[in-house]
């Protein structure tokens, strides 16, 4: 069931009104039959993936939780008898087996994301290095299945951490995997944090609701008005790419940052605007990313609860791990202090950007894309000291004027490593973009090639418009939060002001036949 | 934050006061929501007055409604073709159309379930040409025919029945859906027509004095298969038992339009299905010198649909082959309510004659029906 369509908001209008009418303590338990309900939608076998996702995390989770108990009772009665040697020997037997669960559980829910999402990925290297004909086997990838397997997966190894202990009731972790409104494109939750408000109970709070309904209503705003209007032309010109050389890349880059911003943010908004008209909190996934100055400050601000997952689960691990160690230990001696601390952060650095882009998809373009963002980002680091002689000699450059030059830079740089997103083929998309400066063709800009894209020009209006609206709220966003804005507007004017923007959004929203609007670009990851 | 300081549903302190507030405040809120859109789709919904004009023809059915005696169902051979004010004049016979362009079977055949809704005619006249198509044709002629039929659950049947793989059943409850993205083309004529409308039709015949004779009607191609799809044979079957069980004489008719083709293979098909239903079949097109149509003088566009004179020479035979074959048809001139609201349709039917006919005296041709 796509978030845009009539039939989703019937759903949530009957859900929401269920969830304020039954006990509170009955609330998670509607929210996770209305979870099953909506994944159901997608098809019995991906009920079934879900399913044993959660069924094979819990167990692992009980286990981890009842060898840790026992272990610690052991150890609380044998206090008195135990040496220090044989306890830190006992720890370390518990960790073993802990560790030897998680690893069960994370082998069988990656091993299951592995197969489904990689095997056709691999047989096409192999296929490709040694001429050989292995048929592909097309499996059909179930809707969120990177999302909930990497939520379930920061659960359990928060559990082996011993950062929190394992749920008991297995209805309550489900729902924590499956839970709707995040269920096919994030955030990434942990466990922690959306469990604080996940299982209720909430009283209806008419601010709260109206929050939250704002908050889809922006989402869908962004979706339906500019997203899915700007399909058209993405389509175009990434489809052609003999047709649209030279300056259509850079026209390609602009137009697609757009259009994942506003599909991605959009639904994310509708997400957390949902969570929030339950009353449940779900992490923020951006933070205006196209303020950045950098790309590593973009990476903190896009996408941060995958950025966050990277970096907990892979980055840190991976960096303080045997293995690494005795790299660092190796480097520091033949390279020297300054050269050789770094090589372990970057070699982990680039194990996580090449999962990065594994992650989005499996596909050489998206191995590419992590990779180059792993470059600009150690580059910048390794000229980070020249930056800071600069800033301090130059003036300017703690000026306004340069901290937009500074946006409009890292902007405009991602926006060129995305674009292998779009080609989906890298040769094709280092061919195109070399073509901005083997194809003077500027001049195509202003003779009406534009309007051949798919788009009239009162869609080039609309999307203007959407644009503008979107950088209005993000600034406004900076001084005071725009919902807070409107929640102190006079009652009257507040709901004329709801009203314009549903009227708005079913008006001007691409929606309907002669547009290809549906699911969002994020579910397909 | 929102669930940071909330309490367990049902222990609040609630009161009725503060709960009424919040219902009213969120009725006021769906209130002027619907209002909006409502206005929204008013002003966006094609109006179907300077093109397109007989998507006009389905939502006109509701104020013919009542009392009709005779009903013409089928495509523009019906529509173009049959004068129920001629009828009336000729014979005090009570008709009406409901005909659309391009109208498949299976909307005829919910038209005519419609129809029962606000009436029980003694006779129903189904023109065959549909037959040929077994399948959703476009979009368009779908709204055409169904976008004016009022909501019901005949309605949501024959949109289920006839929709295209795009087309979704909500997009005809609220045709916002489907014409928002009209913002683009609006033009004077939507705002002025927001609210009101104009009729294009006589009880559902849509009127044309211009002439343009049939110089050549071009050799049908042969067809691989003349075979009817089943489809339309089940439409038929049901067409058929839906006038048995109310008691309406079902007859078929092929219009005597040259074109598009009507092939003898498929003639043949409706001749033996006739017979072994002892329904009435008339080829009107085999009958065409007997009725005395002109092709040189009684077709407004070469032959595909006759002109107010083709129609009204149409409408006399078929009045008097009425009169013949269907004895229970009462003439109701006599009945002054009748007389008087049939003297109102012939009052604009020859108002709309003379204002075309001004048109292509001044012109030589027909911008507008209404002049």
């Amino acid at each position: 069931m796509s978030f845009v369509s009539l039939g989703f908001l019937a759903f949530l209008a009957v859900l929401i009104a269920l969830y304020y009418v039954i006990p509170g303590k009955c609330q998670w338990m509607l929210l996770l039959a209305g979870s099953i309900f909506f994944y159901a939608f997608t098809g019995w076998r991906p009920l079934v993936f879900i399913t044993v996702t959660a069924l094979s995390t819990y167990a692992a989770g009980i286990l981890i939780g009842r060898v840790n108990a026992a272990g610690n009772a052991w150890l609380k009665d044998n206090a008195g008898s135990l040496d220090r040697e044989t306890k830190k020997a006992y720890k370390a037997g518990i960790k073993r087996r802990t560790r030897a669960v998680m690893v069960i559980c994370l082998v069988l829910n990656l091993g299951i994301l592995a197969v489904i999402k990689y095997t056709d990925f691999g047989i096409s290297i192999v296929n490709g290095i040694f001429g050989t004909q292995i048929g592909y086997f097309r499996f059909i990838l179930p809707l969120g299945i990177s999302f909930y397997i990497f939520q379930s997966m920061g659960y359990i190894i928060d559990v082996y951490r011993g950062k929190y202990a394992p749920e008991r009731n297995f209805a309550r972790f489900s729902l924590f995997v499956s839970f709707f409104p995040q269920l096919l494109q994030g955030p990434i939750s942990r466990f922690d944090e959306l469990s604080k408000t996940l299982y209720g109970p909430h009283r209806f709070r008419y601010e709260t609701v109206a929050r939250g309904a704002w908050r889809v209503l922006w989402g869908y705003f962004k979706k339906m008005i500019v997203a899915d209007r700007m399909i058209t032309a993405v389509t175009a010109l990434s489809g052609d790419t003999a047709a649209y050389t030279g300056v259509f890349v850079p026209v390609l880059v602009l137009f697609y940052a757009i259009q994942l911003y506003a599909d991605f943010t959009g639904g994310i908004d509708i997400t957390i605007g949902i969570a929030q008209m339950l009353g449940i909190d779900v992490a923020e996934n951006f933070d205006r990313p196209f303020f950045s100055l950098n790309i590593a400050e973009y990476w903190r601000r896009w996408h941060i609860t995958m950025g966050t997952w990277f970096r907990d689960y892979i980055f840190y691990p991976l960096s303080v791990s045997p293995g690494m160690m005795k790299i660092s230990k190796w480097s520091r001696e033949k390279l020297g202090q300054a050269v050789g601390k770094r090589i372990p952060v970057y070699l982990s650095t680039i194990i996580v950007w090449f999962a990065t882009g594994l992650w989005h998809g499996a596909a050489w373009n998206f191995i590419v894309w992590g990779l180059l963002n792993c470059v600009v980002i150690v580059i910048s680091q390794e000229l980070s000291p020249l930056y800071t002689r600069f800033h301090g000699r130059f003036a300017f450059s703690n000026t306004k004027g340069y901290n937009v030059f500074q946006m409009f830079r890292t902007f405009w740089l991602m926006g060129f490593i995305r674009v292998l997103d779009v080609y989906r083929d890298v040769p094709a998309t280092f061919r195109q973009v070399g073509t901005m400066f083997t194809t003077p063709n500027w001049g195509r800009l202003f003779d009406g090639s534009l309007l051949g894209l798919g788009l009239g020009i009162h869609d080039y209006a609309v999307i203007a418009a959407g644009c503008a609206a979107m950088l209005t709220v993000s600034i406004l966003q900076n001084r005071r939060p725009v919902r807070d804005r409107l929640m102190a507007m006079p009652v009257a004017a507040r709901y004329v002001m709801f009203a314009a923007a549903v009227l708005l959004i079913f008006v001007f929203g691409a929606y309907g036949i002669g547009y290809d609007a549906g699911q969002f670009i994020y579910t397909r990851f | 934050m929102p669930g940071t300081e909330e309490k367990p549903a049902g222990n609040g302190n609630g009161s009725g006061t503060k709960k009424a507030a919040v219902i009213v405040r969120v009725a006021i809120l769906v209130l002027v929501l619907l209002l909006g859109l409502w206005l929204a789709q008013r002003l966006l919904v094609p109006k179907y007055i300077s093109v397109n004009e007989e998507g006009l023809l389905t939502r006109e059915y509701y104020a013919a409604a009542g009392g009709n005696d005779v009903l013409f169902i089928g495509d523009c051979e019906v529509y173009s073709n049959f004068s129920p004010v001629k009828l009336w004049q000729d014979r005090g016979y009570t008709s009406v159309i409901r005909g659309s362009p391009q109208q498949l079977i299976w909307h005829s055949y919910y038209m005519l379930e419609d129809t029962l809704r606000y009436e029980k005619p003694k006779v129903a006249v189904f023109n065959v040409l549909s037959m040929k198509y077994g399948e959703p044709q476009s979009e368009a002629y779908n709204r055409l025919a169904l976008d004016g039929m009022k909501l019901s659950d005949v309605k949501l049947r024959a949109v289920a029945a006839s929709r295209t793989e795009d087309e979704t059943v909500a997009s005809y409850i609220f045709p916002l859906l489907r014409f928002h993205s009209r913002w683009s083309e609006l033009g004077s004529e939507d705002f002025r027509y927001m609210f009101s409308t104009k009729q294009l039709s006589h009880n559902g015949y849509v009127m044309r004095l211009d002439v343009k004779s049939v110089d050549t009607v071009p050799r049908d191609k042969p067809l691989e298969d003349y075979s009817f799809s089943q489809v339309c044979w089940d439409y038929l079957d049901r067409m058929k038992k839906l006038c048995d069980d109310n008691g309406i004489r079902l007859i078929l008719i092929k219009a005597p339009t040259l074109k598009p083709a009507w092939y003898d293979e498929w003639d043949e098909q409706i001749v033996k299905y006739a017979e072994d239903n002892g329904l009435s079949y008339v080829n009107l097109l085999d009958l065409r010198d007997e009725i005395g149509i002109d092709y040189g003088t009684d077709t407004f566009d070469a032959g595909m649909h006759l002109n107010l004179s083709g129609a009204e020479k149409l409408t006399a035979w078929f009045g008097d082959y009425l009169a013949e074959n269907v004895p229970s048809l009462a003439d109701r001139r006599s009945d002054a309510g009748m007389a008087a609201r049939w003297n109102e349709k012939i009052r604009y039917y020859e108002e709309m004659r003379d204002a075309q006919q001004r048109q292509l005296d001044e012109s030589g041709r027909i911008d507008s029906y209404w002049g």
